[in-house]
């Protein structure tokens, strides 16, 4: 059969179900076999959305995410897509058509040097040389991004392989003689931890993006009531334990709770799981936890000792390490500990000013408190710590967020991906104004498919975030950060492109406008949110500082 | 921790699958995590479809410790080993010297002494062979230094541990 056919029928076998893309030239066979198949596949506008999509299908399903785009600038476009799912470890597929091989290295016609490009932003990636490595590359790809800690894996296939006859024998096994992650965890190294868990008498759990991606919730949420002890999660965590659980001190670090990061500044033992503490979460890593000692727990070996000194390190699948100590801890009561954060906890609520302006903070509340089921996407900058604030996630792969490379444009596409995964929840991208302009052609796609995506614009016409900034470390020198669009009409552009646009002014008509989008079932809804302009997120830990040296705003 | 931290040399021997595109994957990953690398020899080894690669790396035990395990990482890789230690480490030199009737003689002898090998003799020049430890060559070309290096071309290192130990795909 034609390769383009292989390519196809290999997917299938795969089990994807949706694929998003934009055709091209080089990859026009690969849309040719697909014409003929079940899988169903959504044309984005923007090679960068098809692939930010098919990472938040992948986010919110726990399911390998796919996307197709063509050689030279659709496989350029699809860059910033791959890096972000890179960073935050996201399982996904790309192919991308590639000119014939005997044009290749001649600056063809849209040729790009696309696994050239992307080498240090994908888990692993392939040009196929010759026909016979097509079906075991599609095989493998799968196999990478899914296992061990996921990654995106890209496939670079030449055009004229997909029109040449290919043999169809799809692998049943892979042969990757260095590819063998470690799921089980050092026996020793886990009844060290046990020990130490057991001699603690302030300790708090870290609960990063890997439990989620391991599917480890709930081996995490047994492990925090047995000892027990409070969780703080990275961003990348929230949701790997319900933020509505007594133990759950909620997310940590630049804008993180006072409670969440004394918490973690003061334990005598951090339990790091799944996570690779960045720098968003730690601050300064010279005075992270300097009282304790770490455990760390994670599938990655180069992550151990990577950016924090470690005491216990186990190499392997976070729900099996988790497993395998849940075995052999037992509970101990540490009352003072737990006073001092329950202190803390009513000392130093979350909050922000509650009069009659229209906040972004009880905006992301009503949306918690109307829909708490609502899968919540976000873009990046103080929209995105907002939400992760204020909506307090309930279950794994709710709150989905670019939490490493922090791509704006990244909310709404992936939003579509986590709707087409779950067609019948309520998807809502908590957007900025800035980062929804980045992709905000995706609303064609919406219309077309009939995908009900509801866009939050937190409408503060700034680039908000890095304004923050330039107001608290620039002297408030505005350098480029005014959106001066105050007669830009999002609510038009909405119904421009076919879909509904919402306008909501004051907070007595947040509640309505909310009610009216979830109705919404066939179309995207933007709800253009006019709010305070000069709204901080707080409270902050400026970059650089330790986690104890927190600015908090005025109420 | 600062003891152990000290910057120094290290040679790293990796085995990888003999695949087009690995060499840049290696040295992309150096790239971009900033990873200081010295030298980086490849080539096959008794199985066609595995190479070795011999990285003399600089940097302390930390970042040492990364990049091997960024290494490992990689999914064409087999076999990452630290082998700076009780090992046999070699390179290849060419050197061409300025010679005249005068000085040919005394260069030849020289040679003789490191156990390098005349390769080539012109007029005016002589290309001379040698292989050895970092220590030997350096000390071979700083006496050719006298007579006028005209050309100097280095392999890089590679390097083999001593005894039962090997770094090979089925010990
Ligand atoms: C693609 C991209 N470009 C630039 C930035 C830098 N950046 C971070 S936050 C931010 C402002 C975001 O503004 P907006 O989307 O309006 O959200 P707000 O902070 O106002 O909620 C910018 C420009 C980024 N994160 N991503």
């Amino acid at each position: 059969m034609r390769g383009a056919d292989a390519i196809v029928k290999a997917l299938e076998e795969e089990g994807v179900k949706t694929i998003f893309g934009i055709p091209g030239g080089a990859i026009i066979e690969v849309y040719d076999a697909l014409y003929d198949s079940q899988i169903t596949h959504i044309l984005t506008r923007h090679e960068q959305a098809a692939v930010h999509a098919a990472d938040g299908y992948a986010r919110a399903s726990g399911k390998t995410g796919v996307a197709f785009t063509t050689s030279g600038p659709g496989a350029t476009n699809a860059v910033t897509g791959l890096a972000t799912a890179y960073m935050d470890s996201s399982p996904i597929v790309v192919l991308t058509g590639q000119v014939p091989r005997s044009l290749i290295g001649y600056d063809a016609f849209q040729e790009a040097d696309i696994t050239g490009i992307t080498m240090p932003i994908t888990k692993h990636n392939y040009i196929i040389h010759k026909p016979e490595e097509l079906l075991p590359s599609i095989k493998e790809a799968f196999y990478i991004a899914s296992t061990g800690r996921p990654g995106p894996v890209l496939i670079d296939v030449p055009k004229d392989i997909t029109a040449i006859d290919v043999e169809y024998n799809y692998p049943k096994k892979v042969n990757l003689p260095g590819y063998k992650p470690n799921l089980k965890g050092h026996p020793k190294q886990i009844k060290r931890a046990a020990q130490l868990i057991m001699e603690s008498e302030r300790p708090i759990i870290l609960a990063g993006g890997g439990v989620i991606l391991s599917n480890a919730s709930d081996e995490l949420v047994k492990l925090a009531e047995t000892i027990p002890a409070h969780v703080v999660t990275t961003l990348m965590g929230k949701g790997s334990i319900p933020e509505t659980h007594p133990l759950c001190l909620g997310f940590v670090g630049m804008h993180g709770s006072k409670y969440a990061n004394y918490a973690l500044t003061e334990c005598d033992l951090v339990i790091a799981v799944g996570t690779r503490f960045s720098d968003r979460t730690t601050g300064n890593v010279e005075s992270f936890a300097p009282y304790a000692k770490i455990i760390h727990i994670d599938v990655d070996p180069a992550e151990i000792g990577k950016n924090v000194r470690v005491d216990v390190p186990i190499v392997g699948d976070a729900k099996n390490v988790l497993s395998s100590l849940l075995k052999i801890i037992s509970y101990k009561k540490r009352k003072e500990w737990e006073d001092r954060i329950a202190s803390w906890r009513t000392k130093y609520p979350l909050r922000y000013r509650k009069d009659d302006k229209l906040r972004p903070q009880y905006i992301i509340e009503r949306i918690f408190e109307i829909e708490p089921d609502t899968i919540v996407t976000t873009e990046v900058g103080q929209n995105q710590m907002w939400a992760a604030q204020y909506f307090k996630t309930k279950y794994p792969r709710q709150f989905i967020s670019s939490g490493g490379l922090g791509t704006m444009g990244f909310g709404f596409p992936a939003a579509i991906g986590a709707q087409m995964a779950f067609p019948e929840k309520n998807v809502v991208d908590v957007a900025g104004d800035g980062s929804f302009l980045m992709n905000i052609q995706e609303l064609a796609t919406c219309v077309d498919f009939n995908i009900p995506v509801k866009i939050a614009i937190m409408n503060n016409q700034f680039l908000g975030m890095v304004r923050q900034w330039q107001e608290l470390f620039y002297k408030e020198r505005y350098s480029a950060t005014c959106l001066r669009c105050k007669e830009m009409r999002f609510d038009k552009i909405a119904e421009g492109f076919g879909g509904v646009g919402i306008v909501v002014e004051r907070p007595s008509e947040v509640d309505e406008a909310l009610k009216e989008a979830f109705e919404i079932r066939d179309r995207p809804v933007v709800i253009d949110f006019r709010v305070e302009r000069l709204e901080n997120v707080y409270p902050m830990v400026p970059a650089g500082a330790g986690l104890n040296q927190i600015i908090d705003g005025e109420y | 921790m600062s003891n152990n931290n000290k910057r120094s040399k290290y040679t790293i021997s990796v085995l990888v699958e003999n695949k087009p595109g690995v060499l840049a994957r290696v040295s992309s990953l150096f790239r971009r995590r900033n990873f200081n690398i010295e030298s980086l020899t490849v080539g096959t080894t008794d199985r066609e479809d595995i190479s070795r690669m011999t990285i003399v790396v600089n940097g302390d035990t930390k970042m040492v410790e990364q990049v091997m395990k960024q290494l490992n990482k990689l999914i064409e890789i087999i076999k990452v080993s630290d082998v700076t230690e009780n090992s046999v480490e070699r390179e290849l030199v060419l050197i061409k010297v300025k010679a005249t009737s005068e000085t040919r003689g005394e260069i030849v002898e020289l040679a003789n002494i490191f156990r390098g090998r005349v390769v080539d003799v012109s007029k005016d020049s002589l290309i001379i062979e040698l292989t050895g430890d970092e220590d030997k060559i350096r000390a071979f070309v700083n006496l050719m230094r006298q007579f006028g290096i005209r050309e100097l071309a280095r392999t890089g290192k590679v390097a083999m541990q001593r005894g039962e130990k090997i770094v090979a795909l089925n010990p």
